[in-house]
């Protein structure tokens, strides 16, 4: 049975040099890390070095990165971390439409509570236009919170621009770079960020595991009390197995950046250009060039995307869909209604997100079953042209 | 998620297609919705002889058109005005709850198909 995995920016299949890393932290080294004792001393050390790696990775010190239960903790850090901190100062955040709902939903929460959000607008491409930022800054401006790359379109933001206007009007900068990192190289100096969210399951690493990088000298509320964890950001024991999974997982990328980059790059734009090539209006979602590496999101007029993604299963092929009929609230994604894109048009999309693993044999197999299946949706399709 | 049944009619849909001198056609949803279904159905003496459709939906929609062809094949006009969609869920094995109004859709395409037909036949007379 043929089983092809392309939805990595779902998730990734832990690299076997991951687990094997995490294996004695559950079985031997299960030491609390606040112990004194050798056994919580071998967990500290591996704590310490585990940070150190991440942050090396990120181009930072260890004392700016706290590690979190994932890319959705490290963004509620961040945003409700400086919004409670920051109450007396302002209650303006700025963020963009097609951010993920770790920050939406958040940003949500913070309005209900009495924070003012503005959302800026993106092109048809999924790209936010720094001046749009620039003109939402008010005196109140306490955080930009823009995402590094989108996690459905693979849209790449122009954070390094959107960094030097916000710290030109003194405001605060966040970027969610869960579905960047590990797919282009994410420098914290090179971005100018104060925060920046990562997640380890995006990289080959361990689900339940992230970081919020924090620039020294930035100041945040913890949101759970407890002991003195993680520079007193995050109480709770340390999950020292998924920590040291999510450093070998950044060491491992760190060494396979520039290789993956290209051999993914090459096999998205071949996968784009034959299902483009191949299937009569079929559409490119997001930006040609300025997207990630790994990242084919088409459409196809007539059919519906969970039909697709189904019929695809059936195959053996897993990908996703951000068709409404997809989704628990029966709304279509809110990134493709972001684009412009007309309702009858939008529900025929596929993201198909690649992984290292995968190969061009395996691009050939899924796009001709594609081609196979559009076809055959097609013609049970009332609202398709006739041959 | 989805019952056997479900996917075993959306692998394998029914009666998919269009009938040229259809007696009724029932027309239901929208494309702006993500969910559109046309129903044709050729009456004799009372009975549905034929049934077919055409849907563009996820796979709900698509496995809830097909069983409620199979399930209205042969049964008169008032037997057909009965089927309800929990009737066609059932016929299913369920479906999610999320996905029940697609039920609701196949149901609606097929009172449609038989109301034109009764339309058409009382102008005729």
């Amino acid at each position: 049975m043929v089983r092809i995995y392309m939805d990595h920016g779902a998730t990734t299949r832990p690299d076997p040099e991951v687990v094997n890393a995490m294996l004695p932290f559950f079985n031997e080294l299960y030491g609390n890390a606040s112990s004194l004792h050798t056994f919580g001393q071998e967990a500290a050390q591996a704590l310490i070095s585990s940070r150190k790696t991440v942050a090396d990775f990120l181009g930072a010190e260890p004392e700016e990165i706290i590690f979190t239960s994932g890319g959705t903790e490290s963004d509620n850090l961040a945003l409700k971390g400086i919004a409670y901190l920051k109450k007396n100062k302002g209650e303006h955040i700025i963020t963009s439409v097609i951010e993920h709902p770790a920050i939406l939903n958040t940003c949500k929460y913070l309005d209900d509570i009495g924070y003012r959000i503005t959302y800026v607008p993106v092109d048809d491409q999924g790209l936010v236009d720094p001046a749009d930022v620039e003109d939402a800054v008010t005196d109140n401006t306490i955080l930009i919170s823009i995402m590094h790359a989108n996690n459905e379109i693979g849209t790449i933001q122009p954070i390094k621009e959107i960094s030097a206007i916000a710290h030109e009007h003194g405001v605060l900068v966040h970027t969610d770079a869960v579905q960047s990192v590990g797919k282009m190289p994410v420098n914290m100096d090179d971005l100018g960020v104060d925060m920046l969210s990562i997640s380890a399951h995006k990289i080959y690493g361990p689900k339940g595991v992230g970081a919020l990088y924090v620039r020294k000298g930035t100041r945040l509320l913890g949101l759970s009390q407890g002991g003195s964890h993680e520079m007193k950001k995050r109480a709770g024991t340390e999950n020292i197995p998924g920590i040291v999974g999510m450093a070998k997982a950044v060491e491992l990328a760190e060494q396979r950046l520039e290789g993956d980059t290209k051999y993914l790059e090459n096999l998205r734009d071949t996968m784009i250009r034959k299902i483009l090539d191949s299937i009569p209006e079929s559409y490119l979602n997001g930006h040609p060039t300025k997207r990630l590496c790994n990242n084919v999101h088409v459409r196809f007029s007539y059919v519906e995307g969970e039909s697709l993604l189904m019929m695809l299963d059936m195959k053996g092929v897993a990908v996703s869909t951000g068709s409404a009929c997809s989704s628990k609230s029966l709304e279509p994604s809110h990134v493709l209604a972001a684009l412009g894109i007309i309702p009858e048009k939008i529900h025929g999309n596929l993201r198909i997100t690649l992984g290292h693993e995968n190969t061009m044999d395996e691009v050939d197999y899924v796009v001709e079953n594609l081609i196979d299946i559009v076809k055959k949706l097609r013609a049970m399709s009332p609202i398709a042209p006739k041959d | 998620m989805y019952s056997e049944k479900v996917m075993d009619h959306f692998s394998n849909p029914r009666n998919v297609g269009e009938i040229e001198d259809a007696d009724g056609v029932g027309e239901v949803g929208n494309p702006v919705c993500g969910d559109m279904m046309t129903i044709y159905i050729k009456v004799d003496n009372g009975k549905l002889t034929n049934i077919k459709f055409k849907t563009f939906g996820c796979g709900a929609a698509i496995a809830t058109s097909s069983m409620i062809t199979e399930m209205a094949m042969g049964m008169t006009i008032e037997q057909a005005l009965e089927i309800t969609r929990d009737s066609v869920a059932d016929a299913l094995d369920g479906l999610p709850p999320v996905k029940l109004h697609c039920s609701n859709l196949a149901a609606d395409g097929l009172h449609a198909a038989i109301e034109d037909y009764l339309k058409k036949k009382e102008a005729g007379n």
